[in-house]
């Protein structure tokens, strides 16, 4: 054999492998279309071709809680929820990070409950954090300080080495979606037009530890200095759903955090905003009060809108031809995925079509 | 650090890339940094056990080759002076002084062995014994860390220098060179135990990229990680399962644990073995081969010619001849046939020397009883097949259908269960209850477990069944077709083509069969620990 | 036939009796006698003659071929 075969050879054998290979991982990755939709709000984000007044990190009490439609339709402010599931403080940080490389929004609302995790948590839940992110340093960043122990980072640059053993799960979505997943989100919202009031909350139980950890602070920091840094306007904000429990003893944490450092803190539980908002947990949760539904989050948005427009003086973008159009895409989605929802309701009483077996 | 661990996966091939650029005569030095980076990663301190190992053998080595050569030059002097008692005189002792020497070798280094392996084992058997005599422990017991491969490379550096004392071969003057062949690390896990004079022309030699040994190589890598990723780590959640609880699990379960335990040992000592013996055929150094598809055979004995093959001929030629006509044993021979007669005097210094090799075969896999008297039980049988021979003989020739190929296959199955009963005794780590366990095969009868999804409850689902079947088949084919020569080579002149696309269709099927990742524990290699 | 090669043959004879040890120079490549029967083969030697094998002289060579235990015993004897 020449030499030169053998090279040609060589490089046959090792494309191919890697073909089949990336072929294989993008069949046995996740698709998130069907049960947990939440693991595609990441990667929408890349998806969007105009950039945002407003900003949201944080975990579902942004994602489930805020309506950018609603602010685009009532008071003109293009935003967009960075939220995932769970969403450590850290992964908060380098999303905002990730994010300010395309953008420099005037405000960005980070939601405090996150304060209370100060160590990696979940495993699935940092899938679903950091997959969508586009690779640059603060995926790498984000990725090693997420990671669980029994996590290794060659797993999340070659996710097969995470999903192999799928290949005895793998579902009709997952040759469906194979080129490509459909958007589920409106600008990183995740509409829930179903009601469950809230009722019997139960207070948290006492903890032993009421210090936020120094990760969390050392986070927090971060992110309010490359906030100062950017001229962006940092808001803190706990949303107004009641569980997880917010401890009265962690808010007095946030509060001194942001006297000291001249930062807004909107505590939406406080009963003064939730009668401003005007939000009836017997109404506008869809969970028992651990998020909002549809009716909550527009209510919330309603309440923001006009906070921000009087605070930040941000400027009503309507009538700006492409975001128009963009912004009109959306919430054409937003109607129609609210009239599947509530079409679905009355049919079968739950927001999902039942299963077709 | 594990042949599975992403570091040796990373490394392997960038270490063979430099191993083919740099200059041929850095090579074999290369080998020697990477394995002792190797073995390093298994703990610092361990360099200090094989260090002392290597440099001992290779003092005393030394010196035993040194004696030799003085006496050769003496003897060539007074060739015409010494009359040839004189010389016969002389001869005898100067190799009373190199047998000392290697005496002193072998007590060092299976005495560091002894210590560290059966230290424990011992001072707890005293302990029981005084126990008997109402005294309480007599000795603490430590608890000290067996470094990774010990019992393999002490004794490949011991066969190294009996070879030297018995001047098979001249030694390795070059203590670094010495170094290599102790610490080669693609056997440093789980051998296989190789000879000085096989295994240094490869290791040395610095051999260069050669396209054909690269591709064998890579492909026998790949099938080892096969064995061991998708076959061995996939059942081993449930043999743990079976025989961590033998309460629950007897009867039926403890006959499903034989199966289960049998097909994780061989694919994952036998997949360590390709993958040990690939890295050599890509670096272009030839090993030995440790397995000839051993479940092929008709009996024990010659079970044992095909499992674990450098095992057992390092007994055989280390201990087993050198046993068996040594003085004592030869004194032995000749009482017996004065007082048992000739025919019954005969065989006691074999069946002596064979119970010895057992025992110390044994307590080779592990310092505990359990082992011990697995290696007894195979003795046993050896025996009693042997004194059977002409039994069986006769048998064949009477009976034409014991020469087919379906009796052939009978005598295999029943040589695979046979040693899967045996290896109850490593499963269970305890004499008793091996017994009972075995004995509730036949008296349990709880039959439907095999159909009514206990199966299924054993950590192994439909899709794990699924692949374990197919990789069987699989193993079972590669087999069948391995005993008329080499696979690869032949799929190789049938289309290269096919070959490339084998390799790649391997890497495949490890990448996403494997049990391996989260949600998987990951495995020692089994043969590891001994 | 040398006096030597008689005894070896007989001591062969009587491990296998349908073997043609005279003539057979494969004893053991091809696994006609196994360990069980060099030693037995060792220890008869021992008692016929008065030499002891050392156990570094089993190897195959000097075990394929009764002819060649033969030069092995006569070599050993010289010593």
């Amino acid at each position: 054999m020449t030499t030169k075969r053998i090279v040609l050879s060589g490089a046959a054998m090792l494309i191919s492998a890697i073909v089949l290979a990336a072929a294989a991982q993008r069949l046995l990755q996740p698709k998130y279309m069907s049960d947990v939709v939440e693991g595609n709000l990441i990667a929408d984000y890349y998806e969007s071709n105009y950039t945002h007044d407003v900003l949201f990190v944080g975990d579902c009490e942004v994602y489930e809680n805020v309506s950018p439609v609603r602010l685009w339709e009532q008071y003109g402010i293009p935003s967009y929820i960075r939220g995932s599931a769970q969403q450590l403080i850290w992964q908060s940080y380098y999303l905002l990070e990730d994010a300010l490389r395309y953008e420099t929004p005037k405000v960005v609302f980070f939601n405090v409950l996150s304060m209370k995790y100060d160590t990696p948590q979940n495993e699935a839940y940092n899938r679903m954090s950091l997959e969508g992110m586009k690779w640059s340093p603060s995926k790498v960043h984000a990725i090693q300080a997420s990671m669980t122990e029994e996590e290794n980072f060659a797993s999340y640059v070659f996710p097969i080495l995470r999903y192999h053993s799928r290949w005895s799960e793998l579902t009709a979505d997952d040759f469906r979606y194979y080129f490509g997943v459909e958007p589920n989100f409106f600008s990183g919202y995740y509409l829930r037009a179903d009601v469950k009031s809230a009722e019997n909350v139960p207070t948290g139980r006492p903890l032993e530890d009421y210090g936020f950890g120094d990760v969390c602070w050392e986070y927090l920091d971060k992110m309010r200095m490359l906030c100062e840094e950017k001229g962006v306007k940092l808001v803190l904000m706990k949303a107004p759903s009641l569980y997880p429990y917010w401890y009265d003893e962690w808010n007095e944490q946030i509060v001194a955090y942001a006297e000291q450092h001249g930062l807004v803190y909107i505590n939406f539980l406080e009963e003064k905003l939730l009668a401003q908002t005007g939000i009836d947990f017997a109404t506008d949760t869809y969970d028992a009060g651990l998020h909002l539904n549809v009716y909550g989050a527009e209510k919330l948005s309603d309440w923001l809108g006009a906070y921000m427009q009087e605070q930040y003086a941000l400027s009503d973008r309507r009538g700006d031809a492409a975001l128009d159009a963009y912004w009109a895409e959306i919430a054409e989605r937003y109607d129609a995925e609210l009239a599947r929802q509530l079409q679905n309701l009355e049919q079968y009483g739950s927001i999902h079509e039942p299963e077709t077996t | 650090m594990l042949f599975t661990s992403g570091a040796f996966l990373v490394g392997l091939p960038i270490l063979c890339i430099v191993y083919f650029v740099i200059p041929q005569r850095f090579r074999w030095m290369l080998l020697l940094a990477a394995s002792y980076g190797f073995y390093a990663c298994s703990g610092l301190e361990n360099l200090l056990f094989i260090l002392t190992t290597t440099i001992s053998t290779y003092l005393l080595t030394c010196a035993m080759e040194r004696i030799a050569d003085q006496r050769k030059e003496t003897l060539a002097a007074n060739k015409s002076v010494w009359s040839r008692d004189e010389k016969k005189a002389y001869k005898e002792q100067m190799q009373k002084k190199r047998f000392w020497l290697l005496v002193c070798c072998l007590l060092l280094n299976f005495g560091i062995l002894a210590v560290l392996k059966y230290g424990a084992f011992t001072l707890r058997n005293i302990n029981s014994i005084a126990g008997w005599f109402g005294q309480g422990d007599v000795f603490a017991v430590p608890q000290l860390l067996l470094p990774m491969g010990i019992s393999f490379y002490t004794f490949q550096t011991m066969g190294y220098a009996i070879d030297v004392y018995w001047e098979k071969y001249a030694c390795e003057k070059n203590p670094a060179r010495l170094a290599l062949f102790v610490s080669f690390f693609p056997q440093l896990i789980q051998g296989p135990i190789s000879r000085y004079d096989q295994l240094a022309q490869g290791l040395f030699a610095g051999n260069g990229f050669q396209a054909g040994r690269v591709l064998f190589g890579t492909q026998r890598i790949l099938w080892g990680y096969l064995k061991k990723m998708v076959l061995a780590d996939r059942i081993l959640p449930a043999v743990t399962t079976l025989i961590s609880d033998p309460a629950q699990y007897d009867g039926v379960y403890a006959f499903i644990g034989i199966l289960y335990y049998t097909l994780n040992l061989y694919a994952d000592f036998t997949g360590g073995i390709d993958i040990t013996i690939g890295i050599g055929q890509v670096l272009g150094i030839p090993m030995a081969e440790n397995f000839e598809r051993p479940f092929f055979s008709k009996n024990i004995t010659e079970y044992w010619r095909r499992w674990h093959i450098t095992l057992g001929t390092w007994f055989k030629d280390y201990l087993f001849y050198p046993i068996s006509v040594c003085a004592p044993m030869l004194n032995l021979s000749k009482w017996s046939r004065k007082t048992l007669g000739k025919t019954i005097g005969k065989y006691v210094p074999v069946y002596a020397a064979t119970l010895i090799v057992w025992f110390t075969t044994g307590l080779w896999h592990g310092a505990a009883w359990n082992f011990i008297v697995w290696g007894l039980m195979n003795a046993v049988i050896i025996l009693i097949s042997e004194r059977l021979t002409p039994l069986y003989d006769r048998f064949h020739k009477r009976f034409a259908w014991s020469n087919t190929h379906a009796y052939g296959g009978f005598q295999a199955l029943r040589t695979t269960l046979l040693m899967g009963c045996l290896r109850m005794f490593d499963c269970y780590r305890d004499v008793p209850l091996t017994f009972r366990m075995f004995g509730s095969m036949f008296t349990k009868g709880n039959f439907s477990v095999l159909w009514d999804g206990s199966l299924l409850e054993l950590s192994l689902s439909v899709s794990d069944y699924i692949v374990l079947a197919v990789g069987m088949v699989l193993l079972f084919v590669a087999s069948m077709l391995g005993r008329k020569g080499s696979v690869r080579q032949r799929i190789l002149e049938k289309s290269p083509v096919l070959s490339c696309a084998m390799t790649v269709a391997l890497f495949l099927i490890v990448l996403i069969f494997g049990a391996y990742g989260i949600g998987y524990d990951s495995s020692q290699f089994i043969y590891n620990q001994f | 036939m040398s006096e030597t090669m008689e005894t070896i043959l007989s001591i062969l004879k009587d491990l296998h009796e349908d073997v043609d040890f005279e003539n057979c120079t494969t004893l053991i490549d091809d696994e006609i006698l196994d360990s069980f029967d060099i030693i037995t083969v060792i220890t008869e030697i021992s008692n016929e003659f008065d030499v002891k094998i050392p156990a570094d002289r089993i190897v195959p060579e000097n075990f394929n071929s009764a002819a060649a235990l033969a030069a092995l015993v006569e070599s050993l004897e010289e010593d």
